[in-house]
């Protein structure tokens, strides 16, 4: 963010002392303009170099240790390290310091491997090859030199360089391919020439660069010898994006505008916003727990220290005294004394556990990636894991917002029906959107209504009917890719018909299209300006197509103007009914099954004079460089209306595979499911019942604007919430519409009498199991994802969807998943987790959330609870040293045992732990609801976990104490001091804590053996080695043989048993019971499972 | 112990299936080893009443028997302990405690008499108690130079700076440097056996064994000095507290003198808690039947160095004699007794909730 900022303000020092304005102009090949025609001002643009790295080699270090020292908890242990050093404190630097290294170690060793693989892929872009015609000459130079304004040469199956303006294309008809697959999955779009290179002197205007992919405003214009500059319009169609690569084409030239970080790629790929699980917040809300838990710890051991030092006796006997130096600083002892406890006990805050979450997280992502079940063989691609911080959310999911089309459902149109004037025609004939060959369309329309023209239909066609079908070959966008090319010889389009298919970023589009084809009405598409709509008879009718007037998501419709052979102008428009219908002055349509998508299809005849009004609304519109969007809307506005209808399509999208299974479970998981969809609402709710949404059990409650015409919004809301409120057993489903919804979120002015739609609204929605929105803008699939976010219980929400306008969603919602779907990979990259299909849905979040729950739940419960058995001895041995802040465990062990002793363990748990089967998680969904609500960090159990430490540590320590108690406990008679005593602690305490985790695993595979015992017998071997020897390097040899020493007694060893069983006990007993009095569903799974194994087994060895 | 199942899932060999992918999916497609699909064979124990049931049992029943022989032999141990600090004025060393100066020449010398009721049998070990001295304070422990007791010449005349204030004499570097040093424990304690008959023997205390046998031979090493303390110790200061320079320890015998006298190297050792005990001798049994101490009266025979009153210490003999776990301490045995009694029932109170409670799950499954 930050960065940006400076990026910019660097930027425009750069530019010089010129006011930033908002566009820019553009010197294609660098060449000025006339003198006269505008003052030449040579501004400086970044160079192509493309920098997605963080760091380089210089600043790697500062910058990084800046960044991670901007994590609270890392800052917490620096200021400890640097108390440290400045004050007399008890334990020494190193036992803060060293665990800070490693954990700041360890997360720049990843973060700069991270780097350093960004840094390789940059420069293998910077430094691929590039052609640039300079001085009329082709040059051949690297990526990252290309400037703006250089004119570039692009072979075919070459991708684009920067943003660039198409000049010219060595194709005859001057337009040129470029599939944009990697940006955002679209395949291919062609883009129309503007000009020929040679002799061109021109100068573009264009905006400042900006993210979206999809707008661009700029205008060229050209100069030609002493003539005013001819202004053209240039608009996102002209672009061509860095990262698409061209096709079908042999080479173009082209203009570079946007280059390295200002390209729209590199626009796209900056960071998106940081979302924080919640797990991770009540982490922070636990942190803050224990730091004040530390404060008054050290507040009380200083107080209790003055007063018990308060003798002089006390405070300096004889045998004890002060040097000098500590007598004089009278006025500030009490507060070093203060942060020395601080420093004493500030391993209560776990030092690793920040990096071990990390570590945990981006390790276990590799979990979903490396699913196979989520691998879909189709798309070649399995799930996809775009950020890791979120992986325990998966388990906690609520409320899931699902997109229909494409997500629900297939995304994979076929032409069902359609309606003409009233009839209607049903072909029998099914198209999955492939190719079918000509010969085996025999495509025969059953014409209801006139059963006995069914055969005949072809040759009857009337007025209507004609129109209607020639609307729908006209009005589309779709392209025509060959198939293949075939030794550089290319077949032309019209006669590579039988190999070619159909390419549109609208499935619906393409569906229709097969179906028109299948109807023998055959099309060559959009050729230079024209159409050939043929027929089956092989007359071709030529249709000059003017304008198109492409779809938007608010408009929700298309047109095309087009003009005949017989010098007709026609408007055709096609569209939603609903943007539709209000627009439509005659025509009637029946209503088409149900369940399906519709779309209607309009006409309008155009005068000579209305024509020429349309085409300057609309030239005036594109050629504006500011609020070019806004204007076009107007100018579309003006030019569509007055229409006459001419039929509906009906399209139908099945259902995903699975679908109906995966939202079942997600019900029983306690999820409640709300499907957003622009489709209207038949269609929508038909899908909802075969996807199982709504069940036949399901009581569906309306509020759509039909019901709130008759009634106010008011009366609605209050029945509806009457009725929820009456039956409370019963399954409910509502179906809202976008006006309604937005009517119920609009502030209410009406004043208080009325109270608050809103919670109304949402008062019905939590009693609802499932809700369908219909006829939503993208914009609002947004803002209901807001509303409930913002509801009083905070619910976790997740966002899934394909689509471009799903992006806002999942961008908003706690986890947003894209589906790598056939509209793009918009959704996909902006998503937090990508997967093929709607039904892994289904493994992703009963299956990988769940487990990445409980691990992480118990990773942090751990943890706290680790360090609370660790510095409570210390604490309480406050009380037994006078208050001196001593020590009770040595330097080494401080230091590493939240590093070695404990780490791995619980890392490992934390990554391998299965508390379930997978199976039993997928096939009892019902098991979700366990963990729903955060339920293992609640704060209850956090209660729980605080205390067992807290027990476990009086165990340990009074343990220890009677045992040291005025006594000897060696057979030849000699004592031990308070090094044997710490000793002694603190090997309890590792041999508990592992213990705990090993009971609380469910799962022992051999690598959970390996680490549990290897990290005991590390500790064991460690402390031998450590009290072995006297070790030159250090100034004390306090350990030497200490832990030796220590097991050659008998009672230790029968004390370290009894410390380990009595401080474990509480919690087998707890879990005993909790198991045998009130089973959880989990419990009752484990159990299940387990004689269900036994079962299993048994009869395996029967056979 | 526990109920488990042994819950392999091969998945292995089942790889066939994706050979048939493009070339493309095949590179991307995630390998089906058991460990990236999460399906490494486990073992699954589930912490149930029926399988923890037969653990308590296990563990009371050996629990128990343990605390009894670590209670009995705890009980079996004798062990006497007397104060001579000389608070009250009726006790024998009231004067030299009362009048207790640091610059004396001349040692107070004070006489307890005691009694033993009961002989001790085995070797009697002689401790030397001391209450309310914190020998753990922070800014004692650290008050030391490891280096410097292990010998180190550059130590010896330069310790440490964690030795403050006592490293330094004037300008002489102090040997053994520190406040653990310095406060070394200094009393003299003989024992008498006075017979039936009035007469007196002094019980010979056996000083050799008292402290570590690796400190003693490695972590405690006299400065090199061709053999001669007095020698290699020239340079130095005796700590402000001592009556005598380190290498007059026990001027008897080098092998105690110096560093790695036994006295001082137990002293060294700093004591966990504030009321310790030190060891002081050990009082060899003799051969033959004769206990090591008969029952009957003695006379203990203090040369009254250490001052305790000023921080309100407290000052004791202790005589134990020592068994295989040590010396009395009956807080393990009864601890043992305890724990193995309360694991006993808590497997009876789990059998019966196992009994209720399980027969209820099952039946509320089977339908299920």
């Amino acid at each position: 963010m930050d960065f940006s900022l400076l990026r910019n303000i660097i930027s425009r020092y750069c530019v010089g002392e010129e006011i930033w304005v908002d566009s820019r102009t553009v010197y294609i090949g660098h060449k000025e303009p006339p003198p006269g025609a505008e003052a030449y001002i040579p501004q400086r643009y970044p160079d192509n170099r493309i920098v997605s790295s963080k760091y380089t080699f210089w600043n790697f270090i500062p910058k990084n240790l800046f960044e991670q020292f901007r994590r609270i908890a890392n800052f917490y242990f620096l200021v400890i390290f640097l108390v440290q050093l400045i004050i007399d404190t008890p334990t020494s630097p190193v036992t803060s310091g060293l665990p800070l290294f490693f954990v700041i170690t360890v997360t720049a060793i990843k973060q700069g491997y991270e780097d350093w693989l960004r840094h390789k892929a940059d420069c293998s872009i910077n430094e691929c090859p590039v052609d640039v015609v300079q001085q009329g000459k082709v040059v051949r130079t690297q990526s990252h030199k290309l400037r703006v304004g250089d004119i570039v040469v692009v072979k075919e199956d070459e991708t684009f360089p920067c943003d660039l303006i198409l000049l010219s294309s060595s194709r005859p008809d001057g337009t040129c391919f470029v599939t944009t697959t990697s940006l955002d999955g679209e395949s291919s779009h062609k883009v129309p020439q503007l000009q020929e290179v040679d002799s061109l002197h021109a100068t573009i205007e264009c905006e400042q660069p900006q993210p979206d992919l999809y707008k661009f405003v700029g205008r060229i214009n050209i100069y030609k010898d002493k003539e005013e500059p001819v202004a053209r319009p240039l608009g996102a169609e002209n672009l061509l994006l860095r990262g698409a690569t061209l096709k079908n084409t042999q080479h173009i030239h082209a203009v570079a505008v946007y280059t390295g970080m200002e390209t729209k790629m590199a626009l796209n790929y900056q960071s998106k916003s940081q979302k924080r699980s919640a797990v991770e917040k009540s982490m922070n809300a636990f942190l803050i727990v224990y730091l004040c838990i530390l404060i008054s710890k050290a507040v009380i051991n200083t107080v209790l220290k003055y007063a018990w030092q308060w003798s002089p006796d006390r405070d300096e006997p004889w045998y004890n005294h002060r040097t000098e130096h500590e007598r004089q600083r009278h006025v500030i002892r009490a507060f070093t004394d203060f942060l020395a406890f601080m420093v004493l006990f500030n391993y209560i805050i776990p030092v690793s556990m920040y990096v071990t979450v990390e570590m945990q997280k981006f390790l276990g992502s590799y979990f979903i990636s490396w699913d196979e079940e989520m691998f879909d063989e189709e798309l070649g691609e399995g799930a996809q894991v775009n950020t890791s911080d979120l992986n325990e959310e998966l388990g906690q999911v609520e409320y899931v917002f699902t997109d229909k089309t494409g997500t629900l459902t297939e995304n994979n149109m076929e032409f069902i029906e359609c309606c003409v004037d009233g009839n209607v025609y049903i072909p029998h004939a099914i198209c999955n959107g492939q190719i079918l060959s000509a010969a085996s369309t025999r495509l025969c329309l059953s014409h209801h209504g006139h059963l006995n023209a069914a055969c005949a239909f072809c040759l009857s066609l009337q007025e209507y009917e004609d129109l209607f079908f020639r609307a729908l070959c006209l009005c589309h966008t779709v392209q025509v890719k060959e198939e293949e090319t075939v030794d550089g010889i290319k077949r032309g389009i019209h006669q590579g018909r039988p190999t070619s298919f159909y390419i549109s970023s609208s499935p619906d589009e393409v569906a229709l299209v097969e179906g028109m084809k299948r109807l023998l009405f055959q099309q060559g598409l959009s050729q230079e300006t024209g159409i050939c709509c043929s027929f089956h008879n092989g007359l071709g009718v030529w249709f000059e197509l003017l304008h198109v007037l492409n779809f938007d998501s608010v408009r929700r419709r298309m047109s095309v103007i087009v003009k005949s052979s017989s010098g007709d102008y026609l408007l055709f428009c096609k569209g939603a009914d609903s943007s539709i219908f209000p627009r439509v002055v005659s025509g009637k349509v029946e209503q088409v099954k149900e369940g399906l998508r519709t779309l209607c299809v309009a006409y309008r005849r155009l005068s000579e004079s209305e024509y020429q009004e349309a085409c300057h609304h609309l030239m005036e519109a594109k050629l504006a460089l500011q609020d070019r969007e806004q204007r076009l809307a107007q100018a579309y506005d003006i030019i569509e209306r007055d229409f006459v209808l001419l039929g509906a399509t009906a399209v139908e999208d099945r259902l995903q595979e699975k679908a109906a299974d995966t939202i079942e479970s997600l019900h029983k998981a306690g999820m409640k499911v709300w499907v957003l969809t622009g489709d209207k609402m038949e269609t929508a709710a038909a899908t909802c019942y075969a996807s199982k949404l709504f069940r036949r059990t399901t009581q569906i409650l309306e509020l759509t604007k039909k019901r709130t015409e008759e009634q106010s919004l008011h009366d609605v809301l209050f029945e509806l919430n009457r009725t929820v409120l009456r039956q409370h057993c019963l399954d409910f489903g509502l179906i809202i519409d976008g006006a309604t919804l937005s009517a119920v979120l609009k502030p209410n002015q009406e004043g208080a009498g009325h109270g608050n739609y809103r919670e109304i609204f949402l008062e019905i929605c939590r009693n609802c199991s499932a809700v369908l929105c219909c006829r939503m803008a993208p914009l609002q699939k947004a803002q209901v994802k807001e509303l409930i976010k913002a509801s009083k219980e905070h619910p976790i929400t997740l966002a899934i969807g394909d689509g471009a306008n799903d992006v806002s969603m999942i961008l908003e919602a706690h986890v947003g998943i894209g589906i790598m779907g056939k509209e793009g990979r918009q959704a996909a990259r902006n998503s937090d987790y990508a997967i093929p299909k709607f039904k892994h849905l289904k493994k992703m979040l009963l299956v990988h959330g769940h487990y990445y729950y409980i691990r992480i739940a118990e990773l942090v419960q751990y943890f706290f609870y680790k360090n609370v058995c660790f510095i409570f001895p210390q604490f309480l041995y406050q009380f037994f040293c006078g208050f001196s802040q001593q020590p009770l465990y040595d330097t080494a062990y401080l230091t590493l045992y939240n590093i070695s002793f404990t780490s791995l363990p619980i890392l490992l748990y934390s990554l391998v732990e299965q508390h379930v089967s997978m199976d039993t998680l997928k096939r009892e969904p019902s098991l979700y609801r366990d963990i729903a609500k955060n339920s293992l960090l609640r704060w209850p159990v956090f209660l729980y976990w605080t205390c067992l430490g807290v027990f476990d540590a009086v165990v340990f320590f009074f343990g220890a104490y009677f045992l040291f108690d005025n006594t000897t406990f060696t057979s030849n008679g000699q004592m031990f001091g308070n090094w044997t005593f710490g000793t002694l602690i603190f090997t309890v305490l590792v041999f508990t804590v592992t213990l705990k985790l090993a009971l609380d695993t469910h799962h022992w595979t051999w690598i959970n053996h390996f680490v549990i015992w290897g990290s005991l017998l590390f500790y064991v071997i460690f402390s031998l080695l450590w009290g072995g020897i006297i070790w030159p390097f250090l100034n004390y040899q306090r350990m030497y043989y200490v832990f030796m020493q220590m097991l050659s007694s008998g009672p230790a060893w029968l004390s370290i048993i009894l410390l380990i069983t009595v401080s474990l006990l509480p919690d087998v007993i707890k879990k005993v019971l909790c198991r045998a009095m009130c089973p959880t569903a989990t419990e009752r799974a484990q159990v299940q499972c387990l004689s269900f194994c036994c079962h299993f087994h048994y009869i395996f060895h029967c056979v | 112990m526990m109920a488990s199942s042994y819950n392999a899932k091969e998945e292995d060999g089942h790889h066939s299936g994706a050979s048939s992918g493009t070339g493309v999916s095949k590179n991307k497609k995630p390998d089906n080893t058991a460990f990236k699909q999460q399906r490494l064979p486990a073992w699954q124990p589930i912490l149930t009443a029926g399988s923890v049931l037969p653990a308590f049992f296990v563990i009371g029943l050996i629990f128990i028997p343990i605390g009894i022989g670590l209670y009995v032999t705890s009980n079996n141990i004798k062990e006497f302990e007397i104060d001579y600090t000389g608070v009250s004025s009726d006790s024998p060393c009231y004067n030299c405690a009362k009048n207790f100066t640091w610059n004396t020449t001349e040692p107070c010398v004070c006489t307890v008499n005691f009694t033993l009721h009961q002989p001790f049998e085995s070797n009697v070990f002689m401790y030397y108690g001391l209450s309310n001295f914190y020998q753990n304070h922070r800014r004692y422990v650290k008050s030391r130079d490891d280096r410097q007791l292990n010998g180190d010449l550059s130590a010896l005349t330069d310790p440490s700076k964690e030795c403050e204030p006592y490293r330094k004499s004037g300008d002489v570097s102090i040997a053994p440097c520190g406040a653990i040093a310095n406060s070394l424990f200094n009393d003299t304690l003989v024992l008498y056996y006075v017979d039936s008959n009035n007469s007196i023997s002094e019980i010979p205390l056996v000083k050799k064994g008292i402290a570590w046998w690796t400190d003693k031979h490695v972590k405690f090493r006299n400065p090199a000095g061709n053999g001669n303390l007095t020698l290699a110790f020239k340079d130095t200061a005796k700590p402000v507290n001592w009556a005598k320079p380190v290498y007059e320890l026990d001027p008897l015998d080098p092998e105690n003198n110096g560093f790695i006298n036994e006295d001082f190297i137990v002293w060294m050792r700093t004591a966990a808690l504030p009321t310790f005990r030190k060891l002081y001798r050990i009082i060899q049994k003799k051969s033959g039947a004769t206990p090591t101490l008969p029952n009957g009266n003695y006379m203990l025979n203090i040369t009254y160095n250490y001052p305790v009153l000023s921080f309100d210490g407290r000052k004791r003999l202790i005589l134990s004699t020592i068994s295989w776990m040590g010396g009395k301490n009956p807080f393990l045995g009864i601890a043992y007794i305890t724990v193995g009694s309360i694991c006993f029932c808590l497997g009876v109170v789990l059998l019966i909730i196992h009994h209720k409670y399980d027969n209820r799950n099952t039946s509320a499954d089977i339908p299920s």
